[in-house]
């Protein structure tokens, strides 16, 4: 039998170890996996790399994990914001390395990780501060720039409701960059607010199948922040 | 001279949006056209977060913190929009699916490159979210911005002095005081929004103007 459910929070990352990659979900407040971070906090993993399009709002979730050291290096699209102090403090001090990538070509990196792909070449950026020392090529006329893959070594994903094998539905905005984060890491982790009986979630209306899923808490009411 | 508010700026654009349109505002100035546009027209808003047919901003008891904006800002789904993951959104954007992009502007060149996202100041961290992305996959790109930055410096100019968002992009700009087209010939005055002479216009613009 199948059973992708963990008991814990703490179980469910228990195994993330020192300088690994994590995508971490969310934009803004929504999708954010925070209590999954919270207990990544605990657990004490350090030197990792995050991939987030945003770099932590307030004090909560990844800004917690910033605020800790736990991360050498942020990849994001943008990690100004009105409440993006912590980054900014350790921005300053030189103690977090930046990666500033276009947001859809985050997306579409961590794509070509989940479909097995070298990496594809994107018009965006072309001409670019952000392509510089990059291979580029043109192809129809027009002008491309190559991108890799990122991919993540674990995968932290806020979901609305989940089942044993892992099959996902996510709720309004969150859903953002959880379904193709699942794709693209070795270890996928995902709260849910509600676990539900293999059969409840309508087939049609799936939009993470398990098999890109390996492990599910319960986090009934999450920390959602403005 | 009474140039136009940011206000009357949203307004003049929404008036060249075609019903039916695919649309996504950016951050700023741009989010002010949403309430320049006819509901019967069913110009329909993308917000690069995953949402299509967006609505506009709730009553405070129901805000609902996912259900936002690119700006992260509580907004409304309309009757028939939908939600998608961001692969899915950055297609619709990228793959040249939206009508039009409006954005807001540092700098635009004559030959429509388009500086908005950095100041290229050294030790800044850079932020560039998804204006590279829209700039390239738009059909039409219009930029909202002011004729002149604070200090007057003309931001309409030969080329660009800051930090590129993308190369030969910009279709058409609308100012506070002139909207103006990209042409293969260089910058054409579309309308003159303010009282003001062939002469003025171009004192305050940093590329030769096409009247």
């Amino acid at each position: 039998m199948i059973n992708k459910i963990c008991g814990s929070v703490e179980e469910a990352v228990a195994d993330v170890f020192d300088g690994a990659t994590v995508l971490i979900g969310g934009f803004g407040g929504a999708g954010h996996p925070t209590e999954l971070i919270h207990a990544l906090i605990d657990q004490g993993a350090r030197d990792l790399t995050v991939v987030n399009n945003n770099a932590g709002n307030f004090e909560t979730g990844l800004a917690a994990l910033l605020k800790a050291d736990r991360v050498r290096k942020i990849i994001c699209s943008f990690p100004k914001s009105s409440n993006s102090n912590v980054f900014n403090e350790k921005y300053k001090a030189g103690k977090i390395e930046l990666e500033c990538v276009p947001q859809g070509t985050i997306a579409e990196r961590l794509h070509a990780a989940g479909a097995g792909l070298g990496g594809f070449y994107t018009r965006t950026s072309y001409g670019t501060d952000l392509a510089k020392g990059k291979e580029t090529r043109e192809i129809n006329g027009q002008h491309y720039v190559f991108e890799y893959p990122i991919h993540g070594d674990f995968a932290f994903v806020l979901a609305e409701k989940g089942d044993r094998w892992g099959n996902l539905v996510y709720r309004k905005a969150a859903r953002n960059f959880g379904p193709v984060m699942c794709q693209a890491a070795k270890q996928t982790i995902v709260q849910v607010k509600q676990i539900v009986e293999l059969g409840d979630l309508d087939p049609e209306h799936i939009i993470t199948p398990g098999i890109f899923v390996n492990r599910v808490v319960q986090v009934e009411n999450p920390h959602i922040s403005s | 001279m009474e140039k136009l508010t940011r206000e009357q700026m949203a307004e003049r654009l929404a008036k060249d949006i075609a019903p039916g349109s695919y649309v996504n505002l950016g951050i700023g100035i741009p989010v002010l056209v949403a309430n320049y546009l006819n509901p019967e027209d069913e110009v329909l808003l993308h917000s690069e977060n995953g949402i299509l047919g967006m609505g506009p901003t709730p009553a405070e008891e129901d805000v609902d913190y996912e259900l936002i904006n690119a700006g992260k800002q509580p907004v409304t789904l309309l009757t028939g929009g939908s939600f998608f993951h961001h692969v899915d959104s950055f297609a619709i954007m990228r793959g040249g699916h939206l009508d039009l992009c409006i954005m807001g502007g540092m700098q635009v060149s004559a030959n429509g490159d388009l500086a908005n996202w950095s100041l290229g100041r050294p030790g800044e961290p850079p932020a560039v979210g998804g204006a590279m992305d829209l700039a390239v996959g738009a059909k039409k790109v219009y930029i909202l911005m002011d004729h002149n930055s604070k200090d007057g410096a003309p931001k309409i100019l030969e080329k660009c002095t800051l930090p590129v968002t993308g190369l030969g992009v910009v279709s058409r700009i609308y100012t506070d005081i002139a909207v103006l087209e990209i042409t293969p010939e260089g910058v054409k005055v579309i309308e003159k929004l303010v009282d003001i002479s062939d002469e003025d216009l171009q004192a305050r613009t940093g590329a030769p103007l096409i009247f």
